[in-house]
């Protein structure tokens, strides 16, 4: 077919799809097309950092700006992915150091990165500018020295909920005289104290400066002298929010705040002393974005600052918020999209606050924009989940735990099928779905049969047979991520279902009942999938194969099994024989 | 009453009647029944003491479960957290005691967290009183030992290392408590607010 376009028409054409599906498709329209897609494509996502290698992605593209990776199952965050899994970032830098010189920006989520990698991150690339690290572990503040001193044009430098081996707070002082460039910074993860000096003429001489979240050693005393010389920030990330009560501190603190006319969210709170929440509230009608889930503030002051937020579009708080919070939140926050409430004392059978399923619903009824909800709580019933599904049709994020595994209808006794029921059949763009409760085969066949847009689906504690699996993997379209733990599915749902894993990213199943046996039979059949036991007690054949593995991960790849396995991950392909064949372990650092 | 006793069911549930209005709710709040499952005072208070002596000092937690992040639960460890309990209210809070530098700023907090609770000048001394029924509440902690104390008497810092949990008693039934000092609930005298 005769192209129509010169080529660099297309190519400027194609400079405006930003979305990685949209790129997608269009290579796939012939060979030209694809060709010139892949000359300019700029970003790269890979959801998966072990469904590809960096030879191929850089084989295929060859002058990427920017990269986003992701390493560990998201159980990972639940401590069920044991130490020493994988998610090693080094052999990504090296490969990526070696092809793209001009790469700016690095993302990565729930990896494993090194002293090593941050330092030959800031070695490589000249023009280095975002550094975002999302829940990863495996460096030490040694590391962000590095970033600090070798980045010249560093724009971003975000470190998320990582865990960082915190050796003293100097690095910072490590940003020269001369970086000007700093747009945002987010060290709240980080324990130790920073050089407060540095931080100040750092915060003082970057002028385009919107992001700025602190860590908890920041005190609120010093905070006004970030704020004033800072005064363009959008969001604000504080330190410890307490001291005490002084009225000379209080009416600093509210003076910077009143400097702050472009502030849009808020972070922070650790161990704040309510009495100085007031000190904000010449802020709050321009907040959109408020995150208390630090703040142990109760009510009525931690209601009254909220309230007061009426722009608010998304709010993260602790359950002291309470029924009562909620109402009063449902009445004044009409442009509410985004709720989560986390528990305060999530280990205690007992309530130690009265938050209830009456809280979400009231939010639910009152608020018309909520599409995001992720809560905790003690009791649920079966009315609330339908009168939440009838009020928001719109919603796309509904993520439910109550606290007491397999807990019924508080209400009735019942299982929450009929509920949830409600919520996949009504919210027709439902694309993630977490529950929790008592719950039976029945309402994996309502899910199966109606949520046709779901992509992430979590599992707990619910089913009572491999029915249950299969109506979800035979019923779900658009499923990308099913995460299951301590459910009885297991052998024939799976291996009834085996292509259907090859349209996903991904499939993790803990403490179910799939057989070795199976896993070796799903992994010799589906050459695309890597099927991963994992077992800590011992390998997997030292048992007949009918004995359930503790947990398996399988994922498509085309990148063939991994090479960086520890000793108690074992990958079933096509050589595993009555001898299991175990790859050489070597770690990836 | 001996301090053992002071643990024990308020005056109330000993006469064989129940002498306040209870509700499901901190004393002042409207009477509206919260769950289906109504808990009165006296459930409240045995099913604590209950639990304390009975279980075991964590219930066997499934792993990962409820999924709340390492990150998030390591931080909200830090800090000292200890049970406050009201006399007549059936939900108990928790306060950080570390973050408040003095007794001062503890009682101001106290009074906002139960809203029902003023602070009021009763012979010069700030006083925790029901707002409904000018009832004087007392501060008593649990320490280190056991024992239960009054409130105040020790260094400040001495106070948040032994403190084991809060309960604002009824300065009625105050009397007799373990305390540095020997001090009398002042009844219906006169009090300025």
């Amino acid at each position: 077919m005769a192209q129509s376009f010169p080529e660099d028409v297309l190519e400027h054409v194609f400079s405006f799809l930003n979305y990685d599906k949209d790129r997608n498709a269009v290579s796939l329209v012939c060979k030209s097309w694809y060709e010139i897609e892949r000359l300019c494509r700029r970003r790269i996502f890979i959801g998966n950092c072990y469904a590809v290698s960096p030879e191929i992605v850089i084989r295929r593209f060859p002058d990427v700006r920017a990269v986003e990776l992701k390493g560990k199952p998201h159980f990972a965050d639940f401590n069920l992915v044991p130490e020493g899994w994988g998610g090693y970032v080094y052999p990504w830098i090296v490969s990526l150091a070696r092809a793209y010189p001009w790469l700016e920006e690095i993302k990565l989520k729930r990896m494993v990165v090194t002293d090593e990698s941050l330092e030959l991150i800031s070695k490589s690339f000249k023009n280095f500018k975002v550094l975002v690290l999302l829940s990863c572990e495996g460096f030490t503040t040694d590391g962000l020295a590095s970033i600090a001193a070798n980045c010249r044009n560093l724009r971003e430098l975000d470190l998320g909920e990582s865990e960082v081996e915190d050796l003293s707070g100097h690095w910072l002082s490590h940003f020269p005289d001369n970086c000007t460039s700093l747009v945002s910074l987010n060290i709240s993860c980080l324990g130790s104290e920073v050089s407060f000096c540095a931080l100040e003429r750092l915060v003082a001489r970057c002028p385009n400066l919107k992001t700025l979240r602190l860590n908890r050693a920041v005190p609120l005393e010093k905070l006004p002298n970030l704020l004033c010389r800072a005064p363009q920030l959008v969001e604000l990330g504080t330190g410890v929010y307490s001291a005490e009560i002084q009225s000379d501190i209080f009416s600093n603190l509210a003076e910077a705040f009143l400097g702050c006319k472009q502030l849009k969210g808020l972070s922070g709170f650790w161990d704040v002393v309510p009495a100085y929440l007031p000190a904000m509230y010449s802020v709050c009608s321009r907040i959109t974005s408020l995150n208390l889930s630090y703040a142990t503030a109760q009510n009525p002051e931690l209601v009254h600052f909220v309230s007061q937020c009426s722009n608010l579009q998304r709010l993260w708080v602790l359950d002291y918020i309470e029924d009562a919070g909620l109402e009063a939140l449902a009445a004044s926050c009409k442009d509410l999209h985004e709720l989560r409430v986390f528990p305060s004392d999530p280990f205690d059978a007992e309530a130690n606050v009265s938050l209830t399923e009456q809280g979400l619903v009231a939010v639910s009824e009152g608020c018309p924009k909520l599409q995001s909800v992720l809560y905790f709580c003690r009791q649920m019933s079966n009315a609330a989940l339908v009168a939440i599904a009838r009020s928001r049709p719109n919603m796309i994020r509904f993520r439910l735990c109550i606290i007491e595994p397999r807990a019924p209808d508080y209400l009735t006794l019942e299982p929450l099928d009929t509920g949830f029921g409600a919520i996949v059949e009504n919210c027709k763009e439902l694309r993630r779905l977490s529950m929790s409760g008592l719950l039976t085969d029945r309402v994996f066949e309502y899910i199966g049969t109606h949520a046709k847009k779901l992509e992430m689906l979590s599992i707990a504690f619910a089913g009572d047979s491999d029915l249950g699996l299969h109506h979800v993997l035979s019923g779900c379209e658009s499923l990308r991520k099913l995460e299951i733990r301590d459910c009885p599915f297991g052998d024939k749902a799976l291996l009834a279902n085996a292509t259907k894993l090859e349209t996903m990213r991904s499939l993790w199943m803990s403490s179910c009942s799939v057989s070795f046996g199976a896993c070796k039979l799903l992994g010799q059949k589906m050459p695309r999938l890597n099927v991963e036991v994992i077992n800590e007690r011992g390998p997997p054949d030292s048992g007949p194969e009918s004995c359930p593995v503790e947990k398996l991960y399988v994922y498509r790849t085309i990148a063939g099994p991994r090479v960086d396995m520890p000793g108690f991950v074992w990958t079933m392909d096509e050589q595993v024989s009555s001898s299991l064949s175990r790859v050489t372990e070597r770690r990836g650092d | 009453m001996s301090p053992e006793n002071t643990r024990d069911l308020p005056e109330s549930e000993t006469s064989g009647g129940l002498k306040t209005d209870l509700t499901l709710g901190l004393p002042g709040d409207s009477q509206v029944q919260k769950s289906g499952i109504k808990r009165g005072f006296s459930d409240a208070v045995h099913s604590n003491d209950a639990k304390a002596e009975s279980q075991p000092p964590s219930k066997a937690q499934v792993v990962g479960w409820p999924p709340v992040r390492t990150y998030r639960k390591n931080l909200m460890k830090n800090g000292k957290y200890v049970k406050v309990a009201v006399d007549g209210a059936p939900y108990l809070r928790k306060v950080n005691l570390e973050i408040y530098s003095s007794y001062q700023d503890l009682s101001t907090a106290m009074g906002d967290m139960f809203t029902c609770l003023i602070i009021c000048n009763v012979l010069n001394e700030r006083k925790l009183v029901d707002s409904a029924n000018g009832e004087e509440y007392v501060p008593t902690y649990e320490d280190k030992d056991g024992d239960w104390m009054l409130v105040g008497d020790v260094p400040w810092k001495m106070f948040v290392e032994s403190c084991k949990r809060l309960r604002l008693m009824k300065s009625s039934e105050a009397i007799g408590l373990g305390s540095a000092a020997p001090s009398t609930p002042s009844k219906g005298s006169s009090t300025s607010c």
